[in-house]
């Protein structure tokens, strides 16, 4: 159970959020099939630091994004 | 204190084990082995017991070494592995417990003690655990002197400066069983009536879980009367049983020595000390016909007569929590061990854990860790402790001896699962290298004991026949639970009707009076149908269908999900969010909308009303509320923060009468004559029956329809009256078979994820004007625009087909479609490559079914029923009154209270949520978001007085209620006075209004969920573990 920092609420239990998946995926509608497709589907998955979303849902209901590392689930806040 | 084992009857002693109480009575075939059969006894003292396996009670198969006596206690010896028995009775109460500290000490020896004292003095919040029912660890077991007086002494002086250090907490019969992520442990605690399963949250932890002795591979080295020699002490010295009257000790370290001194000392004829670092060798052992041993062979054809061969083959450091961290282990040449290397969270071991054998030196290191632990969380590091002088000479390395004789077939390295040395050798003999692959390949260290016992000697036999060193083999990864733990210790109070909450509405009492029959949406009952007399379901369905046709007849719609949509952008907003237009929606008409994901696919539908010019009310199928919710503040938050918009969930506010019927005008004009009138598709804040309420002209069956809503306390009312004025109560059958028959589809019958809106034939709802709306984007994508996708039909079958059947042309071939609802009178399908009047045919189960292609709708095509009929006679509506949803508990809950603990519901308080600016005043729930309690609710704020009651626990125990259900941090220094978080498996708002009394407030449809919750928890609090009972 991870412990992660929500930015309003403080320090709060893993299971009290939502997972947001990768953080600067920007909603680009105006763009080709490929590119299109990409937004929907393609994400990176990396062994290591990544930027990715949490939602506070049990709790302030706050969206925000963190750096975590996929390895040791260390986790510091966007800079 | 009396027990039976095998139907026999015993006799035992207050704080013997199971097995130093078999053991006390000469019982030495305890069971089984799971594959071969062989008979066994008690092989160790400890939860790393891999042969004295027993059933006791419900319990199928548990360590004798770690079952606490009581009287009465019945346990059955096993002939293989355990199994569960459904008709035994288990009547454990199980529960959870959530504690959070700056340090937390795992073990309760002299490491431990001392790292408790450290840290607890310097005024940390300590939690010391330890699995005995005393503390004193590897102390409890020998005979060792501190300062020359027994150790014990000192463990008492330690034990009772811990006992009133008041931030320290010490709990006993307490079993850590997993370490997590942020130093996250888990620990079960053995109560009197069953366990609590503690979520412990740690700045900092030290591990002090001392060593384990491990044994050797020799032929028939599984013979009862084979035992540990540190277990063979233990039961000497702390239990004052005898384990055999004459005894050959085996050894490879000091600590044989030390356990052949103890057994003489309590009367065992010690016939024979064997050191392996002398060259002794065990060659093999004798037995009587039961199988227990009579004898020892050794190398050079020495022959012992003896009923107990002790073993000591050296020391394993206790490193399974460690490596759960993810801590890295290395091997100790000189110990021939693995022993703690780098740590991966805020962690240290400390004492024999990490190969500090020796007391004094345990405390020593015990207090270092507490200390640093201390002041690593902030606290004065105290310069120094008294380390008593201790009487144990410095140990000597042991023999790297792993595996003895030349019998492979009956040397047992794992002795839980029968696996061999020849097993092992076939395993390397096939190429294996790995003791993962080993592990996998013989199941060597796969029993419930996880192979404590049996690891190193895995390793290290696999080490010799690879001609490699244990170093470099490694071992098997180590895994939670550190021992067994039962599903009833799991599951806790998450058992039968509290499993996962149920929500009700206002009105479930009056459906459970009726028979309703319910189904569950979600977590929510709903009525499925009301039976009268003894109707079965399609009676009673085309009964109520026939009152919703021809008359008039009422659902419970309360369920759907409502939220309150406020802000100047609120229709610029539903405009990218929904398919069709918001922006343009006249204050007081009603639109019903469908949004889509962005792959375009149907998320969820309903119907949206403009109350007023920036202020909307969304409704969500009952399943989505949650998540069309979340969709809304995801997109407003992290793509157009710009928009003013803000979003409140009034789902448990208001409850919701669906009115349906040509008769349907009659009833509303007698509750609401303001709203008889309404035009479809429009609706109104109006009262109802006198309480501020809304009305919408909005139909899900074809015929004239109203949804009247007022606030949940007066929900039941409301039913009431409804019926009264002569409505039939129709359940979700009814609704399905009205709609279907219409055409509608329901998202997550006919939509499954992959279904877009033209796909359902609703081109007509997706806006072509608007610039962009969530999912524009992939209805131009190639296969979304493309023809020959599924899309919706309707299906005339010649008899009854399955929801669910595949659609294929007459004779075969490739799949069309498949059956998506199916109702006697209307079937949907999703297909593709069909047209109205073709012949398909419907599988399912083997079953085949010709089908015609129709259009999907089969009811009043024209919309001829939607006006109903005009009013002839208004009924007349009796006298509401409020019902709270926690008023039917009033009783139990003052039962329930005590002295000590205190639960009530708290009177109606207007409740109002305000978004945006600061109303200074509230609770502010979030960056920009406050619940302000009281009258007086001003402009814009959002009304929830029905959202939420109220609960308050109060008492000197409410904490410790709160904390069996609670995850965050409830101690006065850390808790903010008030916070949302969970309680339970229900989201609440929990708020201290003095130090004993802490409010809940929890949404209205979870009450009764919550309720049962807290009533549990007040039915068998208790604190502090406690011997085991019946
Ligand atoms: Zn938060």
């Amino acid at each position: 159970m991870m412990l992660i920092d929500c930015p309003h609420c403080g320090p709060r239990d893993e299971n009290e959020f939502t997972y947001g998946g990768q953080a600067g995926i920007a909603y680009t509608p105006d763009v080709d099939d490929e590119a299109w497709a990409g937004y929907l589907f393609m994400r990176d998955n990396p062994k290591g630091w990544f930027h990715e979303r949490w939602f506070h849902a049990h709790g302030c209901r706050t969206w925000f994004s963190v750096h975590r590392h996929t390895v040791t689930h260390e986790m510091r806040p966007q800079p | 204190m009396r027990f039976t084992f095998d139907e026999r009857t015993y006799e035992g002693r207050p704080g013997d084990t199971l097995a130093a109480a078999l053991l006390r009575n000469g019982v030495r075939v305890v069971g089984r082995s799971v594959d071969l059969g062989r008979p066994r006894g008690v092989f160790s003292a400890g939860p790393e017991e891999p042969n004295a396996l027993v059933r006791v009670g419900a319990d199928p198969m548990l360590a004798a070494t770690t079952v606490e006596l009581y009287e009465g206690l019945a346990a059955w010896s096993l002939r293989g592995k355990g199994r569960v028995d459904l008709a035994e009775p288990a009547g454990r109460r199980c529960d959870k417990g959530y504690l959070h500290c700056d340090v937390l000490v795992v073990g309760g020896g002299p490491a431990g003690l001392a790292a408790a004292l450290a840290a607890g003095e310097s005024g940390a919040r300590v939690i010391l655990v330890d699995d005995q029912p005393v503390l004193g660890g590897d102390l409890l077991a020998g005979r060792a002197t501190l300062d020359g007086a027994p150790a014990l002494d000192w463990v008492a002086g330690v034990a009772h400066q811990l006992a009133v250090l008041p931030e320290v907490r010490v709990l006993t019969r307490t079993t850590a069983i997993g370490y997590y992520d942020d130093n996250y442990l888990t620990a079960v605690e053995k109560r009197g009536s069953g366990e609590r399963l503690w979520h412990l949250r740690a700045r900092r932890v030290v591990l002090a879980t001392g060593a384990q002795e491990r044994s050797l591979a020799f032929p028939d080295n599984d013979r009862p009367g084979v035992m540990l020699a540190s277990a063979a002490r233990t039961y000497a010295n702390r239990y004052g049983v005898r384990p055999g009257a004459r005894a050959v000790v085996f050894t490879c370290a000091d600590s044989g020595h030390e356990a052949a001194r103890d057994l003489a000392a309590a009367g065992v004829e010690v016939v024979a000390v064997l050191d392996a670092r002398d060259g002794a060798e065990i060659t093999g052992t004798t037995a009587d016909g039961e199988g227990v041993l009579t004898g020892v062979r050794t190398r050079g054809g020495g022959q012992f007569a003896a009923d107990l061969l002790a073993v000591a083959g050296g020391w394993n450091p206790v490193a399974h929590l460690f490596s759960q961290s993810q801590g890295r282990l290395r091997f100790d040449e000189e110990l021939q061990a693995f022993v703690p290397h780098l740590s991966a969270q805020a962690e240290r071991s400390a004492g024999a854990c990490r190969g500090l054998y020796g007391t004094a030196e345990a405390i020593a290191d015990g207090y270092a860790a507490g200390s640093q632990a201390a002041g690593l969380t902030g606290f004065a590091e105290r310069a120094s402790h008294h380390i008593p002088d201790s009487d144990e000479r410095p140990p000597k390395p042991p023999a790297p001896l792993w595996v003895m004789g030349d019998d492979p077939a009956t040397s047992f390295a794992d002795l839980h699962r029968d696996v061999t040395v020849a097993d092992l050798q076939r395993a390397s003999g096939t190429g294996m290298r790995s003791v993962e692959h080993v592990k996998r390949y013989t199941t060597a260290g796969t029993g419930a004991d996880q192979g404590k016992t049996a690891g190193a000697v895995v390793v290290g036999v696999m080490s010799a026949l690879l001609g490699t060193a244990p170093g470099q083999m490694g071992t098997t990864t180590f895994r939670p639970p550190y021992t067994p733990v039962s599903f009833a210790t799991l599951a806790g109070r998450d058992r039968g009707a509290l499993s996962d909450p149920v929500r009700t509405t206002a009105m479930h009492e009056a459906h459970l009076a009726r028979g309703a029959v319910f189904e569950d949406v979600g977590q929510w009952k709903r009525p499925r149908y009301f039976p009268l007399g003894d109707e079965d379901m399609d009676e009673a369905v085309r009964r109520e269908c026939d009152a919703a046709r021809t008359r008039v007849a009422a659902m419970d719609a309360s369920t759907l999900g409502k939220i309150d949509i406020r802000g100047a952008d609120a229709g610029e907003f539903l405009d990218r969010i929904y398919t069709n237009m918001y922006s343009t929606l006249a204050v007081g008409a009603c639109r019903y909308g469908l949004m889509c994901k962005a792959d375009g696919m149907v998320f969820d539908d309903g119907t949206t009303a403009r109350l007023g010019p920036e202020h909307f009310l969304m409704t969500t199928t009952t399943g989505n509320a949650a998540a069309v919710l979340d969709w809304l503040e995801e997109w407003h938050q992290t793509e157009w923060p710009e928009l003013d918009v803000r979003f409140t969930s009034v789902t448990d506010h208001w409850a919701t009468v669906a009115v349906a019927g040509p008769k349907a005008r009659e009833v509303v004009a007698a509750l609401a004559p303001e709203a008889a009138e309404l035009a479809f598709m429009r609706c109104v804040e109006t009262p109802v029956a006198g309480v501020d309420g809304r009305v919408f002209r909005i139909s899900f069956s074809g015929e004239l329809a109203y949804e009247v809503n007022v606030p949940w306390w007066y929900g039941a009312a409301l039913w009431e009256s409804v019926l009264a004025l002569g409505a039939v109560p129709y359940g979700t059958e009814t609704m399905h078979v009205l709609r279907a028959e219409k055409g509608f589809a329901i998202v997550g019958q006919e939509t499954d994820g992959t279904v877009t809106p033209q796909d359902l034939g609703m081109e007509w709802i997706v806006s072509r004007r608007k610039p962009d709306y969530v999912g524009k984007r992939s209805h131009a994508r190639p296969d979304t625009a493309r023809e020959g996708r599924k899309r919706l039909v309707g299906l005339r079958p010649e008899e009854f087909v399955e929801e669910g059947a595949q659609l294929v042309a007459p004779g075969g071939g490739e799949m069309l479609g498949h059956v998506t609802s199916s109702y006697t009178g209307a079937v949907l399908a999703m297909a593709r490559d069909v047209a109205p009047g073709d012949r398909l045919e419907a599988v399912s189960g083997g079953r085949t079914v010709p089908v015609t292609v129709v259009e999907p709708v089969f009811y009043d095509p024209d919309n001829t029923r939607r006006d109903g009929d005009p009013v002839e006679r208004v009924g007349t509506v009796g006298e509401w009154r409020p019902e709270s949803p926690a008023g039917r508990f009033a009783h139990r809950f003052l039962s329930a209270s005590s002295e000590r603990v205190r639960l009530r519901e708290l009177p109606f308080v207007r409740m109002w949520e305000v978004r945006g600016r600061d109303p200074g005043q509230g609770l502010r729930l979030g960056p920009a978001w406050w619940l302000v309690t009281g009258d007086g609710g001003r402009e814009g704020w959002t009304d929830v007085s029905g959202q939420r009651t109220v609960l308050e626990l109060s008492g000197p125990d409410a904490v410790e209620v709160l904390v069996t259900g609670c995850p965050i941090d409830l101690h006065p220094a850390v808790f903010p006075g008030y916070a949302q978080t969970l309680l339970g498996k229900a989201g609440v708002i929990l708020e201290r209004t003095a130090p004993d009394v802490f409010r809940v407030y929890v949404r209205s449809s979870f009450t009764g969920y919550l309720a049962e919750w807290l009533l549990d928890a007040l039915s068998h609090p208790g604190s502090g573990s406690s011997p085991p009972s019946r």
